[in-house]
């Protein structure tokens, strides 16, 4: 069965309306038996589905999650599991990961979600100081690996400064949590039920502009995708590019145009921010001597920068051309500008350009 | 209404007013008078009536001119709030409050221009001129209102993001809202706040914050540096019925207390938190006693005189003796934001029973018809002008051109600061921040 992504429209970038084409998935990681076609919050969905099913002691919380959740990730959940498992929370993101530490603690599955991931703040100090340090400062006796935590992050075309940001860089400075980002619906589930039965405390940040606009066949069946292992989405000799989540269906726009050109890009998915896969964008950069890496968020102290910094300490003598970087400008998310500050295809496409002829 | 102009100039004066609404009928003084009853609208129809009926000293409204003296007459006029107030850890004030036609009718005017703005921004949301989030502050007027009559410029307000009215009422101008709101560059934050993000320094007015209960520090800050620099001002920060839940509100209400902060803390009880009642949110709903230590007020928020009154009471009290909490027990009649039909979690019964009933500008129209402060075509009048008004200061703010590009860059840091900022690839766009 042949495996296609459908990516709608991506409108208001500014630059242009882009048509759909698919996002070439290189490797093949799930069977494909019972599968349908469903966007990304559906899929997201069907995870926590299973993973209630499958976990007896697994808990959904958050809030507005009873109804379905604001982007409607947990439908029917509190009707098929009860309000024991899942309900909601007040409005206190302190509150509820803290609270969601305590239950992790004792063994259980506690799947918290923020409503954004512009609110996960109040919460900062909880994830950095208590969820990541747990196991290390008991010596092993407690950890709080049952924790994941799911916030919509990223731009919509029309958030603004408190409904678009991409906060994963602060988390990804963060030794003892995980931070992971799907690309599509069939990867989300996948990494959701694998971060949800991680032994970690993990972060799941789902791109919101993808909820509805993503529509993928997703197998039916329980199935994992594993963590810390990036994908190779899109083959490629002369330049490799690193993204994750949303981003990525900008970058393989930017790398159809760029084949047109004679630029053949290799697309790399990192899927999990940290612990990132050196080994695999190491090979690819041996391979092709260039990279590029965009992401969202503002590009000084963005995770692009961990990336590079590691690129040029393991593969300096291999490289080409400079690491080069296409994310968001120094400034808040911006209201009228999100077209000006979103790293767009064009942007992308002069940066592999200016990198491939250095 | 059938009356004579002369005839109420002659009756007219200042010591025929009664102390009380409800004994307002002189001409029936073998009648007692009637005791308080608690539905205000049930009150006033029962007094219409029984005024109407052979009185020679109500006043002729004249088909003459649209605008009577009357308007601008600023003899007090006594009345009473729908509900007495309750007190938590405090003497409540009284419900008697002293106001003049002139207030009334200022009161109408502002609310309904409130009103026709709030619906001209949903229909210009609707037509995607506005874009990213609205929220809607219609039903809850008063409380801007209410509050604005009792302060000073030079009291500060500080609110979360259902902030247009609230912005209007500190004295900005139509056309910077709509222009504000369709990211132009003659909004209030030249374009780059948005909806959310209405502020006004020349009238203290801190905005205008996405994030819930955040603006509550803020606040309680202001109130520090207003009682270091002896202003006699207070600050008055607002929040809502979900954000009663965040920890920084009491982290803050623990500081002002401590240090006897002039801090205000509002909280519009609109019940509910997006679309969480505040049932479901709160284990005390009861958020005027949820300071525990500090004093606190239940308000009926939408009566804009009892609004006025708390909040003169506050002031007072928080001048003198700390923070202070109010609870205005208003609501919305839009959903949370454009985006909720606000129908999901509440019945259109619930809204239309609420519209009916307590809706603040219908009780203020009420209350001018029944004083004879003004006649109803008067009122529709002003409803006419005020409609326009709006309609003008959309069109000026379509002509409005969008901000410069430039202005992506400004304003991060403070100016002349000369950090750089870079666009995609440090290649592209290089910015001195200016």
């Amino acid at each position: 069965m042949a495996l296609r992504n459908i990516i709608g429209k991506r409108i208001g970038n500014g630059i242009g309306l882009v048509g759909r084409r698919s996002l070439s998935t290189a490797t093949s990681d799930v069977e494909n038996r019972n599968a349908k076609s469903m966007n990304l919050y559906s899929a997201i969905n069907q995870a926590l589905h299973l993973a209630l099913e499958t976990d007896p002691r697994a808990f959904v919380f958050g809030e507005d999650v009873s109804f379905g959740g604001v982007f409607r990730c947990t439908t029917g959940l509190a009707d098929r599991f009860g309000k024991a498992r899942v309900f909601n929370t007040p409005l206190c993101e302190q509150g509820i990961v803290g609270f969601g530490i305590g239950l992790a603690a004792m063994g259980n599955r506690a799947i918290a979600e923020i409503q954004f991931a512009d609110y996960i703040y109040p919460a900062f100090d909880q994830i950095v100081n208590e969820a990541a340090k747990f196991r290390y400062r008991s010596g092993n006796q407690f950890n709080c690996g049952g924790l994941t935590i799911r916030a919509p992050y990223g731009a919509v075309g029309h958030g603004g400064h408190y409904h678009s940001q991409s906060p994963e860089a602060f988390f990804c400075h963060v030794p003892g949590i995980k931070v992971v980002i799907p690309r599509s619906p069939r990867q989300a589930k996948g990494l959701l039920l694998s971060c949800i039965r991680d032994p970690n405390p993990v972060v799941f940040f789902e791109p919101k502009w993808l909820y509805r606009l993503a529509v993928e066949e997703v197998p039916e069946h329980d199935y994992m995708l594993p963590l810390s292992k990036a994908e190779v989405i899109r083959q490629g000799s002369d330049i490799t590019l690193v993204g994750w989540g949303a981003q990525l269906s900008i970058m393989e726009q930017a790398c159809i145009e760029a084949e047109k050109d004679g630029i053949s890009c290799e697309l790399i998915d990192l899927k999990t921010l940290i612990p990132w896969d050196k080994e695999t964008v190491e090979a690819s950069v041996r391979k092709t001597g260039r990279v590029l890496i965009s992401h969202e968020a503002p590009v000084t102290g963005g995770f692009g920068a961990e990336i590079s910094a590691s690129i040029v300490e393991r593969c300096f003598l291999r490289l080409e051309a400079p690491v080069a970087r296409v994310c968001g400008l120094d400034t808040p998310f911006p209201l009228v500008f999100e077209p000006f500050y979103m790293p767009s295809k064009n942007k992308v496409l002069d940066a592999i350009k200016a990198t491939v002829n250095y | 209404m059938p009356t004579l102009l002369s005839a109420w100039f002659n009756s007219h004066q200042p010591n025929l007013h009664p102390p009380s609404f409800y004994s307002l009928s002189l001409f029936r003084s073998s009648h007692p008078p009637p005791s308080p009853n608690p539905t205000l609208a049930m009150a006033l129809s029962r007094f219409a009536s029984s005024s109407r009926s052979g009185s020679l000293l109500k006043p002729l409204s004249s088909a003459i001119s649209l605008r009577r003296p009357i308007s601008t007459d600023t003899t007090p006029i006594t009345l009473e709030t729908s509900v007495p107030f309750t007190a938590h850890q405090c003497e409540a004030p009284s419900r008697t409050v002293q106001t003049s036609a002139n207030e009334l009718l200022t009161f109408f005017r502002d609310m309904a221009l409130m009103r026709r703005m709030e619906i001209a921004a949903d229909s210009l949301y609707k037509a995607k001129l506005i874009r990213g989030f609205c929220h809607l502050y219609d039903g809850q007027e008063a409380v801007a209102v209410g509050m604005e009559a009792a302060l000073t410029k030079k009291d500060c307000i500080i609110t979360a993001y259902r902030d247009h009215c609230t912005f209007m009422a500190r004295g900005g101008t139509l056309l910077e809202v709509f222009a504000e709101l369709m990211g132009r560059q003659a909004g209030c934050s030249r374009g780059k706040g948005g909806s959310m993000h209405f502020y006004k320094k020349d009238s203290n007015f801190y905005g205008g914050h996405g994030i819930v209960g955040a603006q509550v520090p803020l606040g309680c800050g202001l109130a520090f540096a207003q009682k270091y620099s002896k202003d006699e001002a207070v600050t008055f920060a607002l929040y809502g019925d979900g954000a009663a839940n965040q920890g920084q509100l009491f982290e803050a209400l623990n500081i002002s207390a401590l240090w006897d902060l002039p801090a205000i803390l509002v909280c519009e009880n609109n019940h509910y938190g997006m679309g969480t009642a505040e049932w479901r949110a709160a284990k005390s709903p009861a958020y005027y006693k949820r300071g525990d230590y500090a004093p606190g007020l239940k308000v009926d928020g939408m009566d804009v005189l009892a609004v006025k009154q708390a909040c003169t009471f506050a002031k007072e009290h928080a001048l003198k003796n700390g923070p202070i909490i109010l609870e205005m027990d208003t609501y919305r009649y839009h959903g949370h934001s454009m985006s909720d039909p606000g129908s999901t979690y509440r019945t259109r019964d619930e809204i239309t029973g609420v519209r009916q009933e307590r809706d603040p500008i219908e009780r203020i129209r009420k209350l001018i018809l029944s004083h004879d402060l003004a006649t109803e075509k008067e009122l529709k009048d002003i409803e006419k002008e005020v409609r326009k008004e709006v309609d003008d200061a959309i069109a000026q703010a379509k002509e409005n051109p969008v901000p410069e590009s430039s202005e992506l860059f400004t304003n991060v840091y403070a100016k002349g600061l000369g950090v750089e900022s870079f666009g995609a690839d440090r290649k592209e766009v290089r910015a001195t921040l200016p």
